[in-house]
């Protein structure tokens, strides 16, 4: 079974600033990581891939420190990984980068499988997944939990809104995954890692993908950024410290104020 | 433009059972398109042999050729999902402020009676597309239905809810049409002339305004943002019914088991208006009954933080976070949650938001309108006695 996943570098916490003055963001002294669930997908690939045999390939589009996440997912278990990284392709929208990714995809040949993180914890868009399963002409399947491989389909557990459904798809097909609440991040040891450095690890340009020049980066996003700012600062809470039976009251007071009695 | 290869094509004959649109016939074991084709792509995808392609080529906009703003409707349990009123609420601002019609998009299995409901919340038109196959939602045949609308009508903006079926149908469509897409918006203006689209990034710490470059500009937008219709109208709407072939040979997934999880109380998380979320500071299973006990005096519904989950002691319909339900009632009351990020990003947009933590120290304090620093097995029966005295005074 040939299995791609698709991961990104995202900075490690949501408590990124933005220069007041120049409206950009400041990542600077924020520790990046692996998007957790596209870790998730890189060690769902992994376990289907011990399961049935074949390949994991891990591909992130993004600046050369990119290949950190890489690395992290050889040292998974994966068995090779591509970054595409070329100052082409900066300032994609979720379009130009599903573009991007899909034609790398195509790059590495026949596929069963492209498994990747519902959403980035930086964008928390949900749209790339989505955006390359039509491209690449397959079906997807988002919100997943699950997916295991049964008489030549893929089953899969998806969260729904209101419960579970339990989806079939033949491959190849694209699968969304957010990490279930049972998933405990794999941290692999120092001799894992420098294991995986001996992996197979390539950097792919705009030129070495082909395709339409036009729709990399910037140039190829229909969306463009207006405008960055800090959102309003919510007035500073009031803080009650009273014995139950004060603070109760104050409660019932504000409650009633607000309509909720 | 759209191509069929001859070399290619096998005469297999799936393009035609496939198309929406009944565009598709076979002349001489060749796909033949024919004038009713909307350029939907359902062909293009279902092709096993990739014969046919469709060429988008980019032109520049000649914005007085797209008119309308359109709302996705959604339908959950036989109701239509308060979003998708929220979305028609919005619209007919956008609508009235750029002198264009709102229009509503309905797909389904013998959906035609919730036409009235979309009228009475603003809906001055409604496309209708009925099928019997089309009783759940697929992402694949609601893709083309919607793709092959938008090419046949050319709408100016198209909204979507921001709920797992929206979030998984809207980026469908724009990439198969090509367009630019906003997630998650909070926030839709007009900025002369475009839609100005508002949405939060890293995890609400950064606002975004975005325009799109692409027509119909479109957006999906979170639910519990915009206000529907106060007062909901007795406008009749006009109803276009578009007529749609549908075979399930073009539905790729198929659904072998759907398990409703009831969830606390008959309203959903996402849709309540009152939420009482416990997290690890309760201690015992024992101390939800608590939380149970107040939702019931203010009407609302029980919430939960990941380990409150983890520890089965609420299912994951009622999870409020990063992997579990973004929320945004008018009251959110947390007892005994910490704020990690996870769970912050799903419920700091909540109206008002009163918490109650031992530690004072907490960071769900940061977000909090009223924080109550002390033991919830303390303060929320005091809280419950004096909402009872107050109900009792009135």
């Amino acid at each position: 079974m040939k299995i791609v996943a698709c991961v990104k570098q995202v900075p490690d916490t949501t408590e990124v600033k933005i220069d007041e003055k120049t409206g950009t963001l400041i990542r600077e002294g924020v520790p990046s990581i692996i998007n957790p669930f596209d870790q998730f997908a890189v060690e769902l690939a992994i376990k289907l891939k011990e399961e049935h045999g074949g390949e994991v390939s891990v591909i992130s589009m993004g600046p050369p420190q990119a290949k950190a996440v890489l690395t992290k997912s050889l040292a998974l278990g994966a068995d090779k990984a591509v970054l595409l990284s070329d100052r082409k392709f900066a300032g994609a929208d979720t379009l130009a980068t599903a573009y991007t990714l899909a034609l790398a995809i195509e790059k590495l040949g026949d596929f069963d499988l492209v498994l990747c993180g519902l959403q980035a914890i930086d964008g928390d868009t949900a749209q790339v997944g989505p955006e390359m399963a039509q491209r690449l002409k397959i079906p997807q399947i988002t919100y997943a939990e699950n997916v295991v491989f049964e008489d030549n389909k893929f089953i899969v557990d998806k969260l729904t809104e209101s419960g579970l459904e339990k989806l079939q798809v033949k491959p190849p097909a694209l699968v969304a995954v957010i990490t279930p609440s049972d998933f405990v991040p794999g941290n692999p040891p120092f001799s894992k890692i420098m294991k995986a450095k001996k992996k197979p690890l390539d950097t792919w340009t705009a030129d070495d993908l082909g395709g339409d020049p036009e729709r990399f980066g910037l140039n190829g996003s229909p969306t463009w950024v207006k405008r960055v700012y800090s959102p309003p600062r919510k007035e500073k809470g009031e803080i009650l410290t009273d014995p139950p039976e004060e603070v109760a009251k104050r409660l019932v007071e504000i409650l009633a104020k607000e309509g909720f009695l | 433009m759209i191509e069929v290869d001859a070399e290619k094509c096998s005469g297999c004959k799936k393009c035609v059972k496939v198309c929406p649109y009944g565009a598709v016939t076979m002349a001489d074991k060749l796909a033949v398109i024919g004038d009713e084709c909307n350029l939907c792509g359902a062909c293009e995808q279902n092709c096993p042999e990739g014969a046919i392609t469709i060429q988008r080529k980019k032109v520049e906009i000649d914005e007085s050729k797209f008119k309308d703003v359109w709302v996705v409707a959604e339908i959950a349990e036989n109701k239509l999902k308060n979003v998708t009123l929220e979305l028609l609420g919005k619209g007919r601002e956008l609508a009235d402020e750029l002198g264009q019609t709102l229009c509503a998009v309905l797909i389904g299995k013998d959906v035609k009676s919730y036409t009235k409901v979309l009228g009475e919340y603003g809906a001055d038109k409604i496309y209708l597309a009925e099928n019997d196959l089309l009783e759940f939602y697929n992402t694949d045949s609601y893709n083309m239905i919607i793709s092959g609308m938008i090419l046949q009508f050319n709408p100016n903006i198209v909204l979507f809810g921001a709920t797992h079926v929206g979030r998984d149908l809207a980026p469908r469509i724009a990439s198969n049409l090509e367009l630019g897409l906003t997630a998650d918006c909070t926030g839709l203006s007009i900025d002369e002339g475009r839609l100005l689209q508002t949405r939060p990034a890293f995890g609400g710490n950064v606002m975004a305004d975005i325009l799109s470059h692409t027509r119909p500009q479109m957006a999906t937008v979170r639910p519990n943002v915009m206000k529907k219709l106060e007062s909901p109208t007795d406008k009749v709407p006009e109803i276009v019914e578009v007529s749609v072939n549908v075979d399930p040979r073009g539905m790729r997934t198929k659904v072998l088991e759907r398990t409703e999880i009831s969830g606390v109380g008959a309203v959903k998380i996402d849709e309540a208006d009152v939420i009482i979320a416990g997290g690890r500071g309760l201690g015992s299973k024992e101390n939800l009954k608590l939380l149970q006990d107040l939702a019931d005096e203010l009407g609302g519904v029980l919430g939960a933080s990941r380990v409150i989950v983890d520890e089965q002691w609420l299912p994951k319909s009622q999870q409020i976070g990063q992997s579990g339900i973004t929320v945004s009632p008018k009251l959110y009351i947390g007892a005994g949650i910490s704020g990690a990020i996870q769970h912050l990003v799903g419920m700091k947009s909540s109206d008002t938001i009163i918490v109650i933590n031992k530690d004072p120290n907490a960071p769900i304090f940061e977000v909090a309108k009223i924080g109550v620093v002390g033991d919830l097995t303390q303060v929320i029966p005091a809280l419950i006695e004096a909402i009872k005295a107050h109900k009792a005074a009135q």
